[in-house]
């Protein structure tokens, strides 16, 4: 039983879905994905590397969650570790239930039926993420015939309704040319376009826009907030920026060293800060405001060795308000006392009502 | 976007280089008969009798051995052209090299479609195959028997392969050919041997190859996205990694024609088999240079075919080519 | 271990997780990269126990590869004759060292001389980029073109010269010359390739800079470089003229009697297929492990230098 309110022309599987595929039945507003302390591992020549820590949430239907982290915090395994393309040699623990269907560690087999037609994921650089020699219109019905009975002339028709969808001219042009021969900005949205093409429920963005320019990006933000409120879709986005899901998502989750830090609906993460991290991170983000040649407030230090992860908080080494308890005892997601549904893990968290910490290093930096 | 336009003139250079090549070639074998020690015309009509002295003077003249090196190539070029390839001279007369081509060729040139099919159609599965489960015990059987492979000289193996199979089995004939007329059974039997030989060392190359290059292939974003849309493994690895990789391995097929025609000229030998190989093996023996040059000649322009029609394929199966320049 | 080395070690950071491919390896393969061990000291045993038969042949007891008898094939073990012995009664075994001896020096001869001029011209076409460099490209491109067998066939007929006119050179340097004129092309091609690649590096720009004249730069400072990758190349293309001069055996352009090579030995053995199969079995299983240890041994100089296959 699929929604009845969504349109064919967007969602073919609607029709023409093979009755062997997954079909999930969650109705918009109900909860879509459940992770519970997910876990995964690389086996590497130099040890076990943890990339993910035991990371927890829940998603709902049509809602947007943002990740973010910098580079080694574990996002881009994170979202790659829920949808199941890992290479074979990680190991994940924990659960996944994916509209009440547990699909961690489910065989390669079974996965398969979830994905294109369940979830999908678009990646961060659209020329290395299209087959150079293979024409944009088969890489998009390639998805359609792989998970409908559709005719070859329908799933044309459909291909050509997803590429107007996405906003590109000449669709009919474009299904016969390559990937080289786009540009930038419309290779992301041919890639959104395969993507959806046969109406996920899920979409996985990793850093869709880091590859783009300034001014694509914005227009490739707006695209998938258009498409998620179309089809009632549900996306995670990731991304290091935090400007990015400023206003576009739901809510926003921090990582760092493979662990989640905070998580907060998006306006409450910025109105009231809690952890030492995303601050800092907010504080470098260069503002209007701000005078000509300001120096950037830089994060000192680098991301943990995930091959032996510190005892304590993985942020202690480079968190200006650390103390002795910070780097022996780890901390847990807790709740921010009055906000119920901001969750922090710190001991002493940046928030003028639980009022704590004074930059403990505010010397040391010149 | 003139397409269609940049192809040609792509192809016309290519086609140009070629060329030259041919025209070198040939150049370097119509000089051979100048470098041999002693009067050529002495050594490829070697027996004494009135008869032989005018052939030999004929045959200087006819041949411009009088001639400076440019005018004698562009003399024979013109003659090779209008299909005269010269005589070859024994103790029985004279007999034109036209003919044995006419005979001769086509079965070499069966031989060499045979390995190449035979060659691929073993190579590109277990490529795939070794490449997909990388580094498991399968990867690791696969590269080893490939390396062994290559150790092992194309004739060795078909000496001991017709030993197996001729002698011991009696499945195949140990020389002698067989041509399709005298049915489908008969002549694959009395090119199986050769055949397999041949292609063995060609399927250790390719397999490395193709192996390495689609490893390499599997690591691209563009595969992970296919898998993401829910495509079955095979798929994503015959239709989305092959191509790509295909291009090495092409160029390779293109590299490789000399190896396969030496091994082709080696096998016709030792299987008595009536192909090109065993006329030219007979022409160098026989000093009979004048066929040499011929054949020669030919063996540059099959060269140059294949070099061009692997050209053209690349422009096929890599559609950024058809735009860029060289 | 730097907090770096994680962002190395967590490959789907910024990569891709790949289909079944291990994705901590993308350069150098694994499954390509062979390790010494038990096998590249069978492959040093076998070479050195040929060097030490060849070297000095005649100071082991071998019998003479040349005695005739009139007996027929003996199998190996037989009548003191430790690997048998062939149609003619010659001990298998003396001829598989003497005939050996042949092969090896025509190998290592051509390989050697095919160096001097090929690795010479390719250092030279591979530093001077101008006209000079382009000429000899064009002219090793060209050379490369002749299928190699057809070349040395051409090049062993001219020299084999008139028969008539008796003597002529000996079959052995007919062969040397030949196999060495045929590598040079290659091994121009590939000297230049890693010519190349040396030279542009910083050093020689320094060198350069502190008025080093080009000659001194060649042999100074790229030619060490390219060394290793040479040895590779040199311990491959032995292995390769091995089995050269079995194809030109089969021709009938090897050597002639009572001189013998494996190669010859191969064909010889091939015509007692039925009766005496061990006599043909014997030198192609020489020939084989030779020929191995050649190539195991090359692929482990090359790994151990780390050099990249792609100077081809």
């Amino acid at each position: 039983m699929s929604d009845q309110t969504i349109d064919p022309a967007i969602d073919p599987t609607v029709v023409g879905a093979k009755a062997v595929e997954a079909d999930v039945a969650v109705a918009p507003g109900e909860l879509l994905l459940e992770v519970e302390d997910l876990q995964t591992r690389f086996s590497s020549p130099r040890g076990t590397v943890h990339a993910v820590r035991g990371v927890s949430f829940d998603l709902r239907r049509g809602r947007t969650l943002g990740v973010v982290g910098e580079s080694g915090s574990g996002k881009s395994v994170l979202s790659r570790s829920i949808m199941g393309l890992v290479p074979a040699n990680a190991d994940r623990s924990g659960s996944v239930r994916f509209g009440g269907n547990e699909v961690l560690n489910a065989p390669a087999r079974v996965m398969r039926r979830f994905w294109g037609t369940e979830m999908s994921m678009i990646f961060q650089d659209p020329m290395t993420a299209l087959n150079p020699v293979v024409r944009i219109g088969k890489q998009i019905t390639e998805s359609i015939h792989e998970h409908t009975d559709l005719s070859s002339r329908d799933a044309n028709e459909t291909a050509l309704a997803l590429l107007t969808s996405v906003g590109i001219p000449q669709p009919e042009k474009r299904l016969r040319q390559y990937a080289h021969e786009l540009s930038g900005g419309m290779r992301q949205r041919v890639m959104i376009a395969i993507a959806l093409a046969c109406g996920p429920k899920l979409l996985f963005a990793d850093e869709p826009t880091t590859a783009l320019d300034v001014t694509v990006q914005a227009q490739i933000l707006d695209l998938l907030q258009e498409m998620q409120r179309d089809r009632q879709m549900s996306m995670i986005l990731v991304t290091h920026d935090l400007g990015v899901v400023a206003g576009r998502a739901h809510d926003i989750a921090v990582m760092y060293a493979g662990r989640i830090v905070e998580t907060a609906p998006s306006e409450e993460l910025f109105r009231n800060v809690a952890h030492p991290y995303t601050e800092a991170l907010l504080r470098s983000i260069p503002k209007l405001e701000m005078a000509k040649h300001t120096r950037l407030d830089a994060i000192d230090g680098r991301p943990p060795d995930l091959v032996k992860p510190p005892a304590g908080c993985a942020f202690a080494a480079r968190c200006p308000y650390a103390q002795d308890r910070c780097h022996q005892e780890d901390p847990v997601l807790s709740p921010v006392p009055g906000h119920p549904d901001h969750t922090v893990a710190c001991h002493f968290p940046v928030n003028a009502t639980s009022g704590t910490a004074e930059p403990v290093r505010a010397e040391a930096q010149s | 976007m003139n397409n269609a336009g940049a192809l040609l003139s792509k192809l016309g250079v290519r086609l140009i280089q070629l060329s030259v090549v041919f025209v070198v070639v040939t150049f370097f074998t119509v000089s051979l008969i100048s470098l041999v020690p002693g009067k050529p015309e002495n050594l490829v009509i070697p027996f004494d009798g009135t008869a032989e002295q005018t052939q030999r003077a004929e045959f200087r003249k006819k041949n411009d051995l009088d001639q400076p090196l440019p005018i004698r190539w562009a003399r024979w070029a013109k003659r090779f052209v209008s299909g005269d390839m010269g005589n070859t001279y024994s103790s029985t007369g004279s007999s034109p090299v036209s003919d044995k081509v006419k005979d001769a060729a086509p079965i070499s040139g069966l031989l060499i479609l045979y390995t190449q099919v035979v060659a691929l159609a073993i190579s590109i599965p277990l490529a795939i195959l070794a490449a997909y489960r990388n580094n498991t015990w399968v990867d690791k059987v696969i590269s080893t028997l490939a390396f062994g492979a290559l150790s092992l000289p194309s004739f060795a193996v078909a000496i001991v392969l017709s030993y197996f199979f001729g002698v011991q089995l009696g499945w195949v004939k140990t020389s002698g050919y067989n041509p399709l007329g005298d049915g489908l059974a008969l002549h694959l039997k009395s090119v199986a041997v050769p055949v397999i030989a041949l292609s063995l060392g060609q399927i250790a190359v390719y397999m490395r190859l193709l192996r390495s290059d689609l490893v390499a292939t599997l690591q691209e974003d563009f595969i992970l996205m296919a898998k993401s849309k829910g495509i079955s493994s095979r798929r994503v690895l015959w239709r989305h990694a092959l191509r790509p990789s295909s291009l090495t391995l092409l160029t390779v097929i293109g590299l490789n024609v000399g190896n396969l025609i030496g091994g082709t000229i080696v096998v016709e030998v030792l299987f008595s088999i009536p192909g090109m190989g065993k006329e030219i093996g007979a022409a160098i023996l026989g000093r009979q240079y004048v066929a040499l040059q011929s054949y020669v000649a030919l063996i540059a322009i099959f060269f140059v075919l294949l070099n061009f029609l692997v050209d053209y394929l690349y422009t096929v199966l890599d559609p950024r080519i058809r735009e860029r320049g060289a | 271990m730097s907090p770096d080395d994680a962002l190395v070690l967590d490959p789907n950071v910024d990569g891709p997780a790949s289909l079944g491919a291990d994705d901590l390896a993308v350069e150098e393969d694994a499954a390509t990269r062979r390790r010494f061990g038990i096998a590249g000291w069978l492959a040093c045993a076998w070479l050195g126990l040929l060097a030490i038969a060849v070297v000095f042949a005649d100071l082991l007891p071998f019998k003479d590869p040349n005695a005739e008898l009139t007996i027929p094939e003996l199998a190996p073990g037989q009548d003191g004759f430790l690997l048998g012995a062939d149609g003619n009664g010659r001990d298998l075994l003396a001829r598989l060292v003497y005939g050996g001896r042949n092969s090896l020096i025509i190998s290592v001869f051509s390989i050697v001389l095919g160096f001097l001029v090929g690795g010479f011209l390719g250092l030279l076409s591979g530093y001077y980029r101008n006209w000079v460099g382009k000429v000899l490209t064009s002219l090793f491109d060209i050379l490369l073109a002749i299928p190699a067998l057809v070349l040395a066939m051409s090049l062993v007929s001219v020299l084999k010269g008139d028969p008539s006119q008796g003597g002529g050179m000996d079959p052995r340097t007919i062969l040397v010359l030949t196999l060495a004129i045929v590598s040079v092309p290659l091994i121009a091609r590939i000297t230049r390739a890693s010519t190349m690649a040396w030279a542009q590096r910083d050093f020689v720009t320094a060198a350069r800079a502190q008025g080093a004249k080009d000659g001194r730069i060649l042999f100074r400072e790229i030619f060490p470089n390219v060394l290793p990758a040479m040895a590779y190349i040199a311990l491959l293309g032995m292995a390769i003229a091995i089995v050269a001069e079995g194809s030109l055996a089969i021709l009938g352009a090897s050597v002639e009697p009572p001189a013998t090579t494996w190669g010859v030995m191969i064909v010889e053995g091939k015509d007692s297929m039925e009766d005496a199969s061990f006599l043909m079995f014997i030198p192609i299983a020489v020939v084989f492990l030779t020929v191995l240890s050649l190539n195991f041994l090359g692929d482990a100089i090359r790994d151990r230098f780390d050099v990249r296959e792609s100077a081809l």
